[in-house]
């Protein structure tokens, strides 16, 4: 069968079997297990509220269950043991994690990704907070958010072909297709220079990537965030005699600390899943290695599940901290 | 900042200036690929993509037609035609006969050739040869000519990318395979979520709030986490490495944020609207399929199109529950790094592929540019 049909396929029979599945077990409920009638009507009715919320829920549940919190305990589970030829797994303890602490490749990736971590949040949040604010109130200030949004559409494959562009190198004699060198030559640089193949400085080259397709997220949420700031204050702060940076570093910036906080983790949430700009324009060679993609390296080149699985396991508690601020804020919200 | 800048002309230039000067820097590196997706190989490897947009000066060596295409005219044997065979608009400025004097006439003289005969170019390509006697020998006198070549641009590339057929460059059928991956798992995680959304938003259970929590925590565990757990589970339940896995796994990996953004817009309709249903006798899934699934239209289509952009560009889930030895379930990303790979320096290719897949979100993205960023709100400020 043709994929395109099988999609289809699994449209209706996805759509349908959801909307059958809901339809068919409320009637079951309503109709057959606790019918609002008889002797017993009120007693049914309660019954039925009280499991209905589960049919509801009973999909999804099942999808987050299997597709994302059992893996956390599969994984876990993973990086303890080893695959034994023939089948089977036997528990190694923390074997998997000394073998990758004697790694120097993954030391490179701790330190690469450190690197990641502090400079593209910061960046990024950097760039968007100036955007939003000299946008703010000119008028052409919607097209030009939006031109600075748009990499957020384009797959971190389509940037990396982009920026490969950018970075490309041609013997000297030849003229320059990388606009990178060509600005460095036109600027007085010597020679050419192959950019991505120049250890420790690659990955700022790499860095840039990602800066500029996350720089359009934090500008948006921020130019909402500056929007809401109470006029009055500003106003205040105009007759008091401040100057535009007091009123944009002491009277703004403060009053979005929150919002800045929360961009700033979730960019940092994506810094550490990135993968497929390292795995795109270097592979990890030239010392640009990062977590995500020597966990690729260890799962499917490599086909070493356990030291894979620990290496997940790293990048997980990296992210742990941010997940419990999450969820401890989202509390604090429903309260 | 308007009542400062006012005061200030200076400064409300240099915000202008400051913007323009972003705006560049963000938009010239995808330009630079758009433009070099319409140039040839040759184009692009001989000059940056900045030097296409101007007419620019070549040294070319061009050759006259041959001579058996000569006329006999008053006795004298004659060639005429056009050097560049009428295709270009080009100027020419200078012009030779001999490779070690390539600029020695301009348009309108009139030049003497080695082998016997005269040669005389205009600035527009026409020339005309003379001789007493016959032109010999299988191929036309080369010409070097100093041109002013307008801008060109082909689209070759494209048709070569989309349509060559057994070439391996092709990315018609990854065009289709991304499709056929991307629709199901954008639509089907949406019903699942709207209903566990209007629960938890509207229902009274126990254990309501730490479901609630338990969504956001699931929300930034990372991915990579799933891999193998989930390619064993696949594997061992028959559904092997296929489009029904990569659709199970894009499903189960965009609840999360489904049900997040849902519940929030759901969590803020207005009470009265629900309860007055009820009290009018309406079920559960009445409310739910008449009332609150049309009211939530903004919040579904925030997450259809984030939903639609992770899928369409989405390299990891492909390549691990997807793409098998075969190859042809490539997708489109998959597809552009091996060509990254193999054709690293082949930039038409690369620029033409890279270009049709960041063609459909972009168009998405600016069709519904207004939904993407309403669901960005909800996602990240109250």
């Amino acid at each position: 069968m043709h994929p395109a049909f099988q999609g289809l396929l699994t449209i209706a029979i996805g759509v349908s079997g959801c909307v059958g599945y809901f339809y068919l077990s409320n009637q079951f409920l309503d109709k057959v297990l606790f019918p609002p009638r008889g002797p017993n009507a009120g007693r049914n009715i309660n019954r039925a509220n009280i499991i209905r919320p589960w049919l509801f829920l009973f999909p999804a549940l099942a999808a987050l269950g299997l597709y994302l919190a059992y893996p956390v305990v599969e994984t876990l589970r993973l990086s303890l043991t080893d695959r034994v030829p023939g089948g089977g797994y036997e528990w190694v303890g923390l074997e998997n994690y000394i073998q990758m602490a004697n790694e120097p490749k993954f030391w490179e990736a701790m330190r690469n990704n450190m690197f990641w971590l502090i400079i593209v949040p910061a960046m990024s949040t950097a760039f968007g907070l100036l955007v939003a604010q000299l946008t703010d109130r000119i008028r052409w200030g919607n097209v030009a958010k939006s031109l600075i949004f748009m990499p957020m559409a384009i797959s971190f494959v389509g940037a990396s072909v982009i920026w490969k562009l950018v970075y490309d190198t041609r013997p000297a004699e030849q003229d320059q297709i990388g606009m990178l060198n060509a600005l460095y030559l036109f600027f007085g640089g010597t020679e050419p220079q192959t950019w991505l193949t120049i250890p420790f400085w690659n990955s700022f080259l790499l860095m840039v990537v990602l800066i500029w397709i996350q720089t359009g997220f934090a500008m948006v949420i921020l130019s909402a965030a500056l929007r809401g700031i109470p006029e009055e204050t500003i106003e205040a702060a105009i007759l008091d005699g401040a100057n535009p940076f007091q009123i944009f570093f002491k009277i703004k910036v403060p009053q979005i600390k929150t919002t800045i906080l929360v961009v700033w983790t979730t960019i940092t949430i994506t810094v550490l899943k990135v993968f497929d700009i390292v795995f795109a324009m270097t592979n990890g060679q030239w010392e640009t290695q990062v977590l995500a993609n020597y966990m690729y390296d260890k799962l499917f080149r490599a086909n070493d599940w356990g030291v894979g699985s620990a290496s997940a396991m790293v990048i997980m508690l990296l992210v742990a901290p941010i997940l419990v601020w999450n969820v401890r804020n989202a509390r604090k919200e429903m309260e | 900042m308007s009542d400062i800048a006012g005061t200030k002309p200076a400064l409300r230039w240099v915000v202008h200036a400051s913007v323009i000067f972003l705006v560049v820097l963000w938009v010239v590196p995808t330009l630079g690929l758009l433009i070099s997706s319409f140039r040839t190989a040759d184009q692009i490897a001989t000059s940056g993509w900045w030097r296409s947009l101007f007419p620019s000066e070549q040294n070319l060596t061009l050759r006259s037609a041959a001579p058996e295409t000569q006329v006999q005219e008053n006795g004298l044997y004659v060639i005429e035609g056009n050097l560049f065979e009428g295709e270009s608009a080009a100027k020419i400025s200078k012009w030779g006969v001999s490779s070690r004097a390539v600029d020695a006439f301009v348009p309108g003289e009139t030049a003497e050739l080695r082998r016997g005969g005269t040669i005389t170019v205009d600035a527009d390509g026409n020339y005309r040869m003379e001789n007493p006697e016959e032109f010999t020998g299988s191929r036309g006198a080369r010409v070097f000519v100093t041109a002013e070549l307008p801008p060109e641009f082909t689209l070759a590339n494209y048709h070569k990318v989309l349509l060559a057929e057994e070439s391996t460059d092709s990315m018609g059928r990854a065009f289709f395979n991304t499709l056929t991956v991307t629709i199901p798992a954008t639509i089907i995680p949406i019903l699942v979520a709207a209903f566990a959304a209007y629960a938890l938003a509207w229902m009274d259970f126990p254990g309501r709030a730490l479901l609630i929590a338990a969504v956001v925590g699931l929300l930034v565990v990372p991915l990579q986490l799933a891999l193998i757990p989930l390619l064993k589970f696949h594997l061992n339940i028959g559904i092997g490495k296929g489009y029904l896995g990569v659709w199970l796994a894009h499903t189960g990996f965009g609840m999360p944020l489904a049900i997040y953004l849902l519940r929030n817009y759901m969590a803020g309709l207005p009470r009265d609207l629900i309860e007055n249903a009820r009290v009018d006798g309406a079920t559960e899934f009445q409310i739910f399929t008449k009332l609150i699934l049309p009211l939530s239209f903004p919040a579904l289509a925030s997450f259809a199109i984030f939903q639609f952009l992770w899928t369409w560009n989405d390299l990891l889930v492909a390549k691990v529950f997807l793409i098998d030895a075969s190859g042809q379930t490539t997708v489109m990303t998959n597809r552009i790094v091996e060509l990254l790979g193999t054709r690293g320096g082949n930039w038409e290719i690369l620029a033409t592929a890279a270009f049709v897949s960041i063609a459909v979100p972009l168009a998405v993205f600016f069709a519904m540019q207004k939904y993407l960023v309403r669901g960005l709100l909800a996602g990240s400020v109250k």
